[in-house]
């Protein structure tokens, strides 16, 4: 069994900090981290190659310190990484990051054939979910999104639990598939120390545009993105209410006091409403 | 050619054998565009045994639907579904397609993306038109703070997007109006699908239902700890409400995911929300803006959530909580007496 | 079989990474393993980095470095609660390349790219590992257990850079738990603010930096010191006071933060910063006494771990890099012998008492200890002294030889003997 997951190296959008003055992201010391869907991910395939054998790939595209990400997969316990690499590559939106990427998964099926491609349910600095789907249909093999369980692997096809809205699918598909993957698919493993003193020496494997094949340059990068940003606004602010003053006290009963109209939606838990 | 692509469709989503809500309001937000742009707002119905779902459609505001009804369409699958989307896109040439940020509707919307080579703009809260270009404007909160952007797909149709459930308005249904219905086959064999449905398991899954709560309290990290946090849970136990949480307090462990409110978790409308050390990123407004009432305790006066808020606290909810808790006991058990 | 490396290296500190550059560098396989998710990630520091142990290491390390500000001038203010006794000495010639003396760092940034530069050499570099315990057979150190599945590594060595409050020392016997007399709690913020604002508070040209030393009222007369140093486009804030002063005191170690940023000396210089980071980490202080067994039969303990800390001038990462320099040079001779046994590598303990470090613990062996069980020196005389100094510069028609005896009587009604007692005990443990 050959599992490629695909990586995305974002910021940590959890320190990101707006300029609120020039609409502009404050970049000074925000981290990057590897996509918390796509660490789930490597920890699903490499689940699987322990319970079916087989090897686990990772893929990236970014710029050079993406390679992070590689290493980290290393460390959950992948065996191999690819970073696709190119200035031709950047300003890519999810039409041409996927193109990108599936010509990559291309080039590393001719030398052994994929079964699965593992994604993120989406990546954190955009919440698009739209490059793993994509791949789907320009390798045309079945995507398969939301994926919160993986119950069984054969050599032709899988079976798994898909996220609804309301509840949940239990589906076949025929490999080879791609899947997007959950959090709640599992828990991060803490890493043992062999996998950590592999990714230390992990060398990726790197390729530049021109070491992808055949490659149509028109649909790469920022010139093979049909979106542009047009503006960015602070969101239209709001009115705002009433503000309350005075102790705790008094703030307490002044909203009591509005609340009053409103009071039989309030009852103690276990009760009726009053 | 660009300038052949003409009419807004409204991907109509079914779950249950109806007509899911966020498709109701993509048609009220695609009529007010349709309009702006003198075009037609059409449906697109993909289902098995659906025809019956058409008049709804149209009472909601669209002039025409179309449907395409078969066998193998009964549960959602991408390949049947983007083979109907795309064939459909392909012959009448829309210019807008919106779709709702559900998990069926967000997939369905990246494969006909790529199948169509087009943009599509993910998880929008605002949507508009230029009139003059024809461009759909297509606004969703971008990264971790207040800001938003507007995505733009110029040179490529249709323009796409996903729209967040229960942030646009669905028009009143207006049994008197009137569309045309038009329908299309699919030859797609179930032999020729690779994904097969095996069991469909509706709810619970989650173990919270924060979409139909009259009253929720929601606390974020201002809580400052777990421990903290417990206050949020005894004061909606005091009254009786559901808890949710920002994603700040799901990520620090406080409470599972289920509960969490915004873009990344569910979109909320009761009657009414506390915000309890929350700031009020867009990330979770968008979630709980269109709230009845809305009630904030911060300490920070800046705090954004105030702008949003109908009533404001500017305190330390860990000494305002426990005075509010005392004050709701005291309030209930009085009418427990007078009902008694 | 696992792999075996020549050393494994405890933490990535500036005594480890000192440690693990120069082993690597002369050729040997280094395993170095930091708990934190990067080095430094966890580290404080008051931000002064001596120029000259580092430049043994790496020659003109700050023409690369993340250094903050090369210092020009450093002061130190003798706090009243509202008046200060300020001395200092500024000196363009340490403005200068060739003479720099120290610099301001922030240690996030530093020891990341120190232990870069390390790797560069050749180190292996585990973080977001923690060592639980050393490997030890046969009375002799082996390898180390880490907290990871299949966590235990083999090696000839291992030097325990792990800083204050060692675990992996004690657990060897090396020292006893550690005394609350013993280590100061130093908590401190940075500040962001902008440069310009920095210069002109500060008088400095640009790219130069200031630090301020304070005692007295600053720690509200207890033993211990606080501190304010320039960075780039921050300041660096601080107070520690010794654990069983905070105990005896029950002050909080954040209110005497708050307390010292609100001091009205110390208010208009951090006016309008904004608190970037808030950071507190334990200082060793137990100085000469307390430095533990060093050298072990397969093991080296060196920097904090081996509490070697100047605590009267903040000297600390300068000792830290000079114990792993010479736990290096130990290393490489038993290496040469091939015996990693205790008497082949005392030859480091050797170093390290006939070093500066040694000479410095041992003159300022008593000067803690004093200063803890006379709290006078803080508590009475620096107050006095501002008094002192204000009767004296004051212009109020009294003639300034009134004005002297005036302080001399001051300065007596402790009781004349009491007084000279007291100097001549400062002036022994200081001398
Ligand atoms: C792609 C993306 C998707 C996201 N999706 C979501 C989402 O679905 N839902 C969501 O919530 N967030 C989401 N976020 C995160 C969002 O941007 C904010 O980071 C998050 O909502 C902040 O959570 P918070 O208000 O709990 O924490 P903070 O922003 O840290 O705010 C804490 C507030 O508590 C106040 N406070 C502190 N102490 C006290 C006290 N003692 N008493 C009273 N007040 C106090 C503070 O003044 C502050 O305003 C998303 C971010 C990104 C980038
Ligand atoms: C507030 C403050 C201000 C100071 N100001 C100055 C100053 O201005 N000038 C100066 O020279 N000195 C100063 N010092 C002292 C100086 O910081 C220390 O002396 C110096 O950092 C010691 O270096 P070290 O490498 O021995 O230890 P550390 O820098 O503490 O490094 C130890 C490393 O080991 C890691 N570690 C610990 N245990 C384990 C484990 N079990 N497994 C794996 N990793 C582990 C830690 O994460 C850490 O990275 C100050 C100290 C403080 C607290
Ligand atoms: N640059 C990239 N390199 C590798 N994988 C990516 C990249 N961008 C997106 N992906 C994958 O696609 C998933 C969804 O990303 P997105 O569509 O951007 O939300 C991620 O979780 C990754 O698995």
């Amino acid at each position: 069994m050959h599992i490629v997951v695909c990586v995305k190296q974002v910021p940590d959008t959890k320190v990101i900090k707006i300029n609120p003055k020039t609409n502009t992201l404050d970049r000074r010391g925000v981290p990057s981290i590897m996509n918390p869907y796509d660490a789930h991910a490597v920890q699903e395939a490499v689940r699987l190659k322990r319970e079916y054998g087989g090897k686990v790939s990772v893929l990236s595209m970014g710029p050079p310190q993406a390679e992070a990400v590689i290493k980290k997969s290393i460390e959950i316990g992948a065996d191999e990484g690819y970073l696709i690499s190119d200035r031709a590559f950047a300003g890519a939106d999810t039409l041409a990051t996927s193109y990108a990427l599936t010509k990559a998964l291309e080039k590393i099926s001719s030398a052994s054939p994929i079964d699965m491609i593992f994604c993120g349910k989406h990546a954190i600095d955009g919440d698009t979910g739209q490059v793993g789907p994509g791949i789907a249909s320009r390798l045309d093999i079945p995507p398969v999104t939301n994926i919160t369980s993986i119950t069984k692997v054969t050599k032709d096809y899988v079976e798994l639990q898909r996220k609804l809205q309301d509840g949940y699918a239990h589906i076949r598909t025929t490999l080879p598939c791609l899947i997007t993957i959950e959090k709640e698919i599992n828990e991060i493993e803490y890493a043992p120390f062999p996998n950590m003193l592999k990714a230390v020496s992990c060398q990726p494997v790197v390729w530049n545009v021109d070491q992808l094949g055949e490659v149509d340059r028109k649909q790469l990068g920022l010139k093979g993105s049909p979106t542009v940003v047009g503006k960015m606004f602070a969101p239209p602010k709001q009115e705002g209410g009433h503000r309350l003053e005075g102790s705790p006290q008094e703030q307490v009963d002044q909203l009591l006091h509005v609340l009053q109209e409103k009071r039989h939606l309030f009852h103690k838990k276990g009760g009726a409403a009053v | 050619m660009i300038e052949d692509h003409r009419g807004i469709w409204v991907f109509a989503e079914v779950v249950d054998g109806n007509i899911a809500g966020v498709s109701l309001e993509l048609l009220g937000a695609g009529r007010e565009l349709a309009d702006k742009l003198e075009t037609p707002l059409a449906a697109v119905l993909l289902g098995h045994e659906v025809r019956h779902l058409t008049d709804p459609l149209i009472h909601h505001g669209a002039d025409e639907v179309y449907v395409i009804d078969a066998p193998v369409l009964k549960d959602y699958r991408t390949e049947p579904y983007l083979a109907g989307m795309g064939k459909l896109a392909r012959m009448h040439l829309p210019e807008i397609i919106l779709y709702g940020a559900t998990p069926n509707g967000k997939d369905i919307a990246s494969a006909v993306a790529t199948d169509l080579k087009t943009g599509l703009t993910a998880d929008c809260t605002m949507l508009d038109v230029d009139v003059d270009k024809r461009l759909l404007e297509a606004s969703r909160p971008a990264f971790g703070g207040n800001i938003m952007a507007t995505i733009l797909c110029k040179k490529h149709r249709p323009q796409m997007a996903t729209v967040r459930p229960k942030v646009m308005k669905a028009l009143e249904p207006d049994a008197s109006r009137k569309g045309t219905v038009m329908e299309e086959s699919l030859d797609m064999k179930e032999a020729d699908i690779r994904t097969k449905v095996l069991e469909i398991v509706k709810g619970p899954g989650k173990s919270v239902n924060l979409e139909d709560a009259d009253v929720i309290v929601c606390g974020g990290k201002g809580m400052g700890d777990e421990q903290g946090f417990q206050l949020i849970h005894q004061f909606a136990e005091t009254i009786g409400a559901t808890v949710g949480g920002t994603r700040d307090a799901v990520e620090a462990g406080w409470l599972s995911h289920d509960h969490q409110v915004g873009q990344t978790g569910e979109t909320v409308t009761p009657k009414i929300y506390f915000a309890i050390g929350v700031s009020g990123a867009i990330q979770h407004t968008v979630g709980m803006k269109n709230s009845e009432m809305i009630i904030a305790i911060n300490k920070d006066p800046e705090a954004p959530i105030f702008e949003v808020a109908t009533y404001g606290i500017v305190g330390d909810a860990r000494e305002i909580l426990p005075v509010l808790i005392h004050a709701f006991d005291e309030l209930l058990k009085e009418e427990v007496v007078s009902h008694a | 079989m696992p792999e075996k490396f020549d050393v494994i290296v405890v933490g990535a500190g500036p005594a480890g990474t000192s440690c693990a550059y120069l082993c690597a560098k002369n050729g040997l396989k280094v395993l170095q393993i930091e708990r934190g998710e990067y080095p430094g990630a966890k580290n404080v520091m008051g931000g002064v980095l001596y120029k000259q142990q580092l430049e043994e290491i790496i020659p003109e390390f700050w023409k690369e470095a993340p250094i903050e500000r090369p210092i020009v001038e450093q002061r130190m203010w003798l706090l009243d609660e509202e008046s200060a006794i300020t001395l200092g000495y500024k000196g363009q010639a340490w403005a200068n390349e060739e003479n720099y003396n120290n610099f301001t760092i922030l240690r996030a940034k530093f020891d990341q790219w120190f232990a870069k530069k390390a790797q560069e050499q050749g180190v292996t570099l585990i973080n977001e590992t923690v060592v639980d315990a050393c490997l030890v057979e046969e009375g002799k150190v082996i390898g180390v257990r880490t907290d990871r599945p299949d966590g235990d590594v083999y090696t000839d060595v291992v030097v325990l850079a792990d800083g204050v409050n060692s675990l992996l020392a004690k657990q060897l016997g090396f020292h006893e738990e550690i005394e609350p007399a013993q280590v100061a709690l130093t908590v401190m913020e940075v500040l962001n603010l902008p440069a310009e604002t920095i210069n002109e508070r500060f008088n400095l040209e640009d790219g130069q930096g200031c630090t301020i030393e304070m005692f007295g009222d600053a720690t509200k007369g207890h033993l211990g010191t606080a501190f304010l140093y320039t960075n780039k486009e921050s300041l660096n804030i601080g107070v520690g006071t010794t654990l069983s002063s905070l105990v005896n005191s029950k002050m909080k170690p954040y209110d005497l933060l708050e307390y010292v940023k609100n001091h009205p000396i110390v208010k208009p210089l951090i006016k309008g910063a904004e608190e970037a980071e808030y950071l507190a980490h334990l200082i060793p202080e137990g100085g000469y006494h307390a430095i533990p067994k060093l050298v072990g039969d397969g093991v080296i303990v060196a920097g904090d771990a081996a509490q070697l800390v100047n605590g009267i001038h903040r000297e600390g990462s300068n000792m830290a890099m000079k114990s792993g320099s010479f736990a290096a040079e130990a290393i490489l001779l038993a290496k040469q012998t091939g015996k990693y046994t205790e008497e082949v590598l005392d030859i480091y303990r050797e170093k390290v008492y006939e070093s500066f470090i040694g000479k410095d613990l041992e003159k300022y062996k008593d000067a803690t200890e004093t200063l803890e069980n006379h709290p006078q020196y803080l508590k009475e005389y620096i107050p006095m002294l501002n008094r002192a100094a204000r009767t004296f510069f004051t212009v109020d028609g009294i003639s300034k030889q009134e004005k002297q005896r005036g302080i001399f009587n001051m300065f007596m009604e402790r009781g004349k003997i009491r007084t000279v007692q007291d100097m001549y005990r400062a002036w022994k443990v200081m001398k």
